[in-house]
C-alpha cells in the first residue's frame, strides 16, 4: 500500500480523496491488543455473512417475484430451473442461519469479556441495534417464499402489535394493509427486506468507527498502556481472521451441501392458506428463546412485554453489570453465572420448539424468569459482592514476562 | 443591537424567527410524512364492506363450515343441544371476558363468529379428529387457546372470546355477514 502511495498519479488522487491512506490507517496500521484470542474472529466472519447475503439476495431478486399468487411458484422455479439458482437459494436461506450463529457468539465474547463497559457502551448498543435490524430482515425475508410457516409466521408476529391498548388492531390493519396478511403485506415485506440490509451497513460503517475509536477490548479486559501493547491489525490479525473465514467456510458447506434444510421447516414447503393453521408452528432456530419468553407469560400483553425487555435490558447492560473489571477471566463468581446464562439460553431454546404445553410451561416461565433475574437482580449484586482476581499491569506484560501462550493462558499463571 | 454582548442572552426578534422557520418546517415535514405513512393503510377498495351471505340449510346439527370473509375464515356452527346447554350453564364469573351465550348467538342453535384466534391470530382447530380443547369448543394450537361452545376464552393466552360479526338472518336459512 505504502509503495502504491510513490506512484505520482496515486499519490495525487490520494491527496485530494484519501482513500488509500485511510484504508491503510484503519484496515492494516489498526493498532490491536496483542493479545486477542479466537473469540475475537467473529465479528469479521459476521461481516462476511453480511456480504454473502447481500450477493446472494441481489441475484435472489433478479429471479422472485413478489406476488401471493406467484411467490412460491418463482422461488421452486428459482431451486428447479435457474441456473445454480438451487445453490444461491441455499447459501441465502442457511446464510441466514450462520449470520445469526456467528453474530449469536461476537454478542457471547461481549458479554464474557465485558466488552460492554465503558468506554465502549455506544459500540455495544449499535451492534444491539443491528441485531435487531437482523431479526426484522431475517423474519420478513422468511414471509418471501409465501409457504405454509411463511404465512402463519408473519400473522403471529404481525399480531404481537395487536397487544398494544387502543391504538393496537389500526397498527396490525397498517402493517398487514387489509384485514389479514395479503398481497400487500408480502409486497412491501420484499422492499423492506431488500432495503434493510444496507441500513445494517450503515450501522456497521458506526460500529466499526466506535470500535476504531476507543479501540478493541481484550481477553484480560485491561485497558492500554503503550505502544508495547499493540501489533498492527495487518497481518496478524488479517491472517488469523483468515484461518477463521476458513473453518467457518468448512462448517457452512457441511449444512449447505449436506444438510440445506436442516435448519428450516418442511411445512414451509407447501403453499400458504390462509384457512389452515399448520399444526404445530415454530420460528425459525435464531428466534427460539425469545418465541419461548414470549409463550411464558400466560398475557398477551405481557408476553410482548417481556419479550421485548428481553432484548431491551441487554442495552442496560452496562449499568446493570456493576463490576469495574471487564473480563471473566478475573471474575471468579460471574464465570458461573455467565455460563448458567448461556444453559438458560440454551432452555429457553429447546422450550421455545417444544409444544405450549403440559412440562414446557413450566420450564420455560423457570427458564424465562431466570433470564430476568440473571440480568436485573444478579448482575448488579455480583458486581457489589464479588471479589475479582488481582488484574495484570499491562497487556504485554504477562505476554512477555510468563507463559509460552500469549493472551488467557499466561494471565492465569500470573495472577 | 449593537449594544448586545456575546454570550449574554436576551430574546430577540432573530430568536422569534428561528422558532417560526422551524415551527414551519416541522408542520411541512409532518405533512409531507403522512402520504408516506398513510400508503401503507388498506386502500379504499379493501375497505369497502363486503358482506357475504350464507346459506345454513345444508349444514347438519353438529357441523361447523367455515366461510371466507373479509379474507378471514368466518365459522358458522349448527349447535347441538347439548353444547347449547353447556355454554348456558356457564356462571359468568368464570369467564376472562365475561359475555352470555345469549349475547352471542341470536339463534342458539347457530353460532356465527370470526375464525381467528384473539391471541395471535391463528386458526382454531373444531372438526372431525380435531382438538376441541378443554371445554369442548376451539383450541388454538399455536399457543394453546381454549375456548367453549360458545367460543368464549376459557384457558390460554387470548384476551378475548372469538369475535361475533354483525349479521342478520334474510329468512330461517340464510344469514348475511358484514
Amino acid at each position: 500500500m505504502e509503495s502504491l502511495l510513490n506512484i505520482g498519479i496515486v499519490r495525487w488522487f490520494d491527496n485530494r480523496l484519501p482513500l488509500l491512506s485511510y484504508t491503510q490507517e484503519q484496515m492494516m496500521d489498526y493498532p490491536a491488543p496483542r493479545n486477542l484470542n479466537y473469540a475475537w474472529n467473529f465479528g469479521s466472519l459476521a461481516g462476511l455473512a453480511l456480504v454473502i447475503q447481500i450477493v446472494t439476495g441481489i441475484v435472489l431478486a433478479m429471479h422472485y417475484t413478489p406476488h401471493t399468487e406467484m411467490a412460491f411458484d418463482s422461488v421452486e422455479r428459482i431451486m428447479r430451473d435457474v441456473n445454480y439458482g438451487w445453490l444461491i437459494r441455499y447459501i441465502h436461506s442457511n446464510g441466514a442461519s450462520f449470520f445469526f450463529i456467528v453474530v449469536y457468539l461476537h454478542v457471547f465474547r461481549g458479554l464474557y469479556y465485558g466488552s460492554y463497559k465503558a468506554p465502549r457502551e455506544v459500540l455495544w448498543w449499535i451492534g444491539l441495534v443491528i441485531l435487531l435490524c437482523m431479526m426484522g430482515t431475517a423474519f420478513m425475508g422468511y414471509v418471501l417464499p409465501w409457504g405454509q410457516m411463511s404465512f402463519w409466521g408473519a400473522t403471529v408476529i404481525t399480531n404481537l402489535f395487536s397487544a398494544i391498548p387502543v391504538i393496537g388492531s389500526p397498527i396490525v390493519e397498517w402493517l398487514w394493509g387489509g384485514f389479514s396478511v395479503g398481497n400487500p403485506t408480502l409486497t412491501r415485506f420484499y422492499a423492506l427486506h431488500y432495503l434493510l440490509p444496507f441500513v445494517i451497513v450503515g450501522l456497521v460503517v458506526l460500529h466499526l468507527w466506535a470500535l476504531h475509536h476507543k479501540k478493541s477490548n481484550n481477553p484480560l479486559g485491561i485497558d492500554y498502556k503503550g505502544p508495547q501493547d499493540f501489533i498492527p491489525f495487518h497481518p496478524y490479525y488479517t491472517i488469523k481472521d483468515a484461518f477463521g473465514v476458513g473453518v467457518f467456510l468448512i462448517a457452512f458447506s457441511v449444512f449447505l451441501f449436506y444438510a440445506p434444510n436442516y435448519m428450516g421447516h418442511p411445512d414451509n414447503y407447501i403453499p400458504a392458506d390462509p384457512f389452515k393453521t399448520p399444526a404445530h408452528i415454530v420460528p425459525e432456530w435464531y428466534f427460539l428463546p425469545f418465541y419461548a419468553i414470549l409463550r411464558a407469560i400466560p398475557d398477551k400483553l405481557g408476553g410482548v412485554i417481556a419479550m421485548g425487555l428481553s432484548i431491551g435490558v441487554l442495552f442496560l447492560l452496562p449499568w446493570l453489570d456493576t463490576s469495574r473489571v471487564r473480563s471473566s477471566t478475573f471474575r471468579p463468581v460471574f464465570k458461573w453465572f455467565f455460563w448458567l446464562m448461556v444453559v438458560d439460553m440454551g432452555i429457553l431454546g429447546y422450550v421455545g420448539a417444544m409444544p405450549a404445553e403440559g412440562i414446557w410451561i413450566i420450564i420455560g416461565r423457570l427458564a424465562t424468569a431466570y433470564y430476568f433475574l440473571h440480568f436485573l437482580i444478579l448482575l448488579p449484586l455480583i458486581g457489589w459482592f464479588e471479589r475479582p482476581r488481582p488484574l495484570p499491569d499491562s497487556i504485554a506484560k504477562p505476554v512477555l514476562s510468563g507463559g509460552p501462550v500469549p493472551g488467557v493462558g499466561a494471565a492465569h499463571d500470573k495472577a | 443591537m449593537a449594544e448586545h454582548t456575546i454570550g449574554a442572552h436576551e430574546e430577540t426578534r432573530r430568536d422569534f424567527l428561528y422558532v417560526a422557520t422551524g415551527a414551519v418546517a416541522a408542520v411541512g415535514a409532518a405533512c409531507a410524512v403522512w402520504p408516506l405513512i398513510d400508503q401503507m393503510n388498506p386502500s379504499a377498495d379493501v375497505l369497502a364492506v363486503s358482506s357475504t351471505e350464507v346459506d345454513l340449510s345444508p349444514v347438519q346439527v353438529g357441523q361447523q363450515i367455515t366461510v371466507k370473509w373479509r379474507g378471514k375464515p368466518l365459522f358458522v356452527r349448527h349447535r347441538t343441544e347439548a353444547d347449547i346447554a353447556e355454554a348456558r350453564a356457564v356462571p359468568l364469573e368464570d369467564l376472562k371476558d365475561p359475555q352470555t351465550d345469549e349475547e352471542r348467538a341470536e339463534k342458539p342453535e347457530w353460532l356465527v363468529m370470526v375464525g381467528v384466534c384473539t391471541h395471535l391470530g391463528c386458526i382454531p382447530l373444531n372438526g372431525e379428529g380435531d382438538d376441541k380443547g378443554a371445554f369442548n369448543g376451539w383450541f388454538c394450537p399455536c399457543h394453546g387457546s381454549h375456548y367453549d361452545t360458545s367460543g368464549r376464552i376459557r384457558k390460554g393466552p387470548a384476551p378475548q372470546n372469538l369475535t361475533v360479526p354483525g349479521y342478520g338472518f334474510i329468512d330461517d336459512t340464510t344469514i348475511v355477514v358484514g
